[in-house]
C-alpha cells in the first residue's frame, strides 16, 4: 500500500503542529509554513498523475479494510481538488509572509490546520471523517477569520461561527440517521445500501439525505444560505480570504460527491435527489450574486459576491447531471478558485494605496501604481466575467454547451449570460472608480511591495495557464466526471477486499 | 423506552433552536449547547436502543460501537466548538461593547 494519498493530511498536520511548538522565530516560522504550502503542488501533481490511470486507490488507515474501516480514497476528482487547494494556498501563504502574517498570532500554524481540513475533506471516503475533516477546517477558518481583531471581523465573525455550528448539528443529525438506517458510514457501502434500501426506508433516506444537502448548501453558499458570506470574505484579511475562496468549493464538491455517489442515478427510489432541489437555487443564486455585486459598497463585498455567483454557476452545472456539464464545471471551478484567490490579493494591493478608503468604492488619492494594478485588475475582471480570451470563457462557453437543449439550455444560458452581464457591470464600475475617479495626489506613506505583488500575479496567471493546458486539463476534467458517473468503479473497492 | 427518549430529543432540539434564534449571545451559545446535546443523544439511538446493532447484525449481546465513537468524537468537537464562541462572545461584548448578535448597541435593540 502506498503512502502518498495521506501525505497531503500528514504534511500540514505535522508543518502546523511544529510551527505551534516552535518559539516565536518569524524566519523559522514562515520557511516552515511556506516549504509545507508549497511542497503541497508537487504532491498533488503526483497524485493527480497517479489518479490519472483512472484506478481507485485505496488507503486503508491502520490496514481495517472497508466497509468497516476508515479510508482515504483517492481518485481523479479528490487529487484535482487538492491542485486547486494547493495552488492558491502556496499563493496566499506567500502573500501573507510579506507581512500579513504578523498582525495576529499564530497565523501560520492556523493555516497549516486549515489546509489539514481542506485536503482531508477531499480524500476521505467516510461521511462521519467527511464531518471531522469540515471541523477541522472550520474552527481554523473561525480563527483565522478573526486574525487581526477589528471590531468589523468580530460582527461577521459571531455569524459565521453560529451558523456553521448549527450546521454541524444537522450534518451529525443527518449522518447518524444515515447511518441508523445503513448500518456504515463507508460512503461506497453506503452507497450500496441507500440503492437496495426498503421502500418504506426510503422517506427518512431521503430526509436525510436532503438534511445533508442543507448543510453542503450552507458551505457552498447555496441561495437561502449565502447570507453570512459576503460579510464574513470581506471583513477577513486578504490572504485569509484568498484562502476561503476555496471553502465553497469544499462544500460545492461534497455535494458532487454525495449525490453522485450515494444518492446518485442508480440509487433506485432516491435516485438524483437533490437535482430537483440545487437546480432553480442555483439559477437564482447566480442572479442575486450579481445583483449583491452591483449594489456591493467594496470592492471585497463585490469579489465576495463574486464568489456567490461563481457557486451558483457550479451547482447549475453540477444540477444538469450530464458528464459533459460536470466536465465543464470542473474546468470552471479550477478557474473561479484561483481568480476568485487573485481578486482578493489584487483588492488588498489596491485598498493598501488609498489609505482610509483602502476598499470602499468611493472617489479616493491616486494609487501609486496605477498601471501595474491597473492592468492586472482588467485582466482579472476580464477572466472572472467570462470574457475571452481567458479561462473564465471558455469554461463558461462549455458550461453553455453542455447543457442539453430545449427545457435545460434556455434558463441556464439566460441566467449565466444575465449574471456575467451583470457582473462585468459592476466590475466595470468598481474598477473606473478606483483607478480613474481619483483625486491627484498619491499617499506618499503607500509603497507597493514587490512579494506581495509577485504572489498576486502568479495566480492570477493560473488563468492563463488554464488556457494554455487547457487541452489536457480538460480531458483530465472530462475523465474525472465518466469517473464519477461509473458507480461500478466505486463497488469495486468493496468487492476486492472481500467485505 | 422509545417514546420518552423521543419526546426528550424533542423537547432538547425545540429549546436548543428556540434559544438560537434569541438575540443575545448568552442564549445563543446555551442553545447550541442543547442542540449538541441532542444530536449526541440523537447519535446513540441510531445504534438501537433496543433489538438489533445496526452493525452488529443479530447478536443483541453487544452494544453497537460505533455510535458510542461517533458520540465521543462529536462530543469532544462540539466541546471545543462551544468554547470557542464563548470565547468570541467574550470578544464581542469588549470590542462591540453589546451581547447583541448583530453587534448593536443596547439602545437600537428592542428587548
Amino acid at each position: 500500500m502506498s503512502h502518498l494519498p495521506i501525505l497531503p493530511i500528514l504534511l500540514p498536520l505535522f508543518a502546523g503542529a511544529l510551527l505551534l511548538m516552535l518559539p516565536s522565530l518569524e524566519r523559522v516560522k514562515r520557511s516552515i509554513s511556506v516549504i509545507s504550502t508549497i511542497a503541497l503542488v508537487p504532491l498533488a501533481l503526483l497524485l493527480m498523475q497517479q489518479a490519472g490511470d483512472g484506478q481507485l486507490r485505496v488507503y486503508a488507515l491502520g490496514s481495517w479494510q472497508p466497509p468497516f474501516g476508515i479510508i482515504l480514497l483517492l481518485d481523479r476528482l479528490a487529487a484535482l481538488m487538492l491542485l486547486a487547494t494547493s495552488v492558491l494556498a502556496s499563493c496566499a501563504v506567500l502573500y501573507a509572509v510579506r507581512g500579513d502574517d504578523r498582525v495576529g498570532m499564530r497565523f501560520h500554524a492556523l493555516f497549516q490546520f486549515q489546509l489539514l481540513g481542506i485536503n482531508g475533506a477531499f480524500l476521505t471516503g467516510d461521511l462521519f471523517n467527511l464531518f471531522v475533516f469540515f471541523e477541522i477546517l472550520l474552527i481554523a477558518s473561525y480563527a483565522l477569520l478573526m486574525h487581526g481583531n477589528g471590531a468589523q471581523r468580530v460582527r461577521a465573525g459571531m455569524h459565521y461561527v453560529i451558523l456553521n455550528l448549527a450546521g454541524s448539528a444537522l450534518f451529525l443529525i443527518a449522518v447518524g440517521t444515515l447511518y441508523g438506517i445503513t448500518g456504515t458510514l463507508n460512503m461506497v457501502d453506503m452507497a450500496r445500501q441507500v440503492a437496495a434500501a426498503d421502500p418504506s426506508q426510503a422517506p427518512v433516506l431521503a430526509a436525510a439525505g436532503l438534511v445533508l444537502l442543507l448543510v453542503f448548501g450552507l458551505k457552498a453558499a447555496l441561495l437561502p444560505l449565502y447570507f453570512w458570506l459576503p460579510r464574513a470574505y470581506a471583513a477577513a484579511s486578504s490572504p485569509v480570504a484568498a484562502l476561503f475562496a476555496i471553502m465553497t468549493k469544499v462544500g460545492i464538491y461534497s455535494i458532487l460527491r454525495v449525490y453522485s455517489l450515494i444518492f446518485g442515478p442508480e440509487a433506485g427510489e432516491l435516485a438524483n435527489l437533490a437535482q430537483p432541489w440545487i437546480w432553480p437555487l442555483a439559477l437564482v443564486t447566480v442572479i442575486l450574486g450579481a445583483l449583491g455585486a452591483l449594489a456591493a459598497t467594496s470592492l471585497q463585498g463585490l469579489l465576495a459576491y463574486l464568489v456567490v455567483v461563481s457557486a451558483g454557476t457550479l451547482l447549475a452545472a453540477i444540477a444538469l447531471g450530464t458528464p459533459e456539464a460536470q466536465g465543464a464545471a470542473l474546468f470552471y471551478l479550477l478557474h473561479s478558485t484561483w481568480v476568485a484567490g487573485a481578486l482578493f490579493l489584487l483588492a488588498d494591493l489596491v485598498a493598501r494605496q488609498r489609505g482610509d478608503k483602502a476598499g470602499l468604492l468611493v472617489q479616493g488619492p491616486a494609487l501609486q501604481n496605477p498601471h501595474v494594478l491597473g492592468a492586472a485588475f482588467f485582466y482579472g475582471a476580464i477572466a472572472v466575467a467570462g470574457l475571452p480570451p481567458l479561462s473564465g470563457f471558455f469554461a463558461k462557453l462549455m458550461l453553455l454547451q453542455a447543457a442539453p437543449p430545449g427545457a435545460g439550455a434556455l434558463p441556464l444560458w439566460s441566467v449565466l449570460l444575465i449574471g456575467g452581464f451583470i457582473a462585468l457591470v459592476a466590475l466595470s464600475r468598481a474598477g473606473s472608480t478606483l483607478f480613474w475617479r481619483t483625486g491627484h495626489q498619491a499617499l506618499g506613506s503607500a509603497e507597493l511591495d514587490g512579494g506581495r505583488l509577485f504572489a498576486t500575479l502568479l495566480l492570477l496567471s493560473g488563468s492563463l495557464l488554464l488556457v494554455v493546458f487547457g487541452q489536457p486539463l480538460l480531458d483530465y476534467a472530462q475523465a474525472t466526471a465518466a469517473q464519477l458517473n461509473d458507480l461500478n468503479l466505486y463497488r469495486g473497492i468493496l468487492g476486492e477486499t472481500g467485505a | 423506552m422509545e417514546a420518552l427518549f423521543a419526546i426528550t430529543l424533542g423537547l432538547l432540539t425545540a429549546s436548543g433552536t428556540y434559544l438560537l434564534l434569541r438575540g443575545r449571545t448568552f442564549a445563543v451559545v446555551l442553545g447550541l449547547t442543547l442542540l449538541s446535546y441532542a444530536v449526541n443523544l440523537f447519535l446513540f439511538a441510531m445504534g438501537r436502543l433496543a433489538g438489533e446493532a445496526a452493525v452488529l447484525g443479530r447478536d443483541v449481546q453487544y452494544a453497537d460501537p460505533v455510535p458510542q465513537a461517533l458520540v465521543l468524537t462529536a462530543i469532544v468537537i462540539g466541546f471545543a466548538m462551544t468554547a470557542f464562541v464563548v470565547v468570541l462572545a467574550l470578544r464581542g461584548v469588549s470590542e462591540l461593547g453589546s451581547d447583541h448578535v448583530d453587534g448593536r448597541r443596547e439602545e437600537d435593540s428592542a428587548p
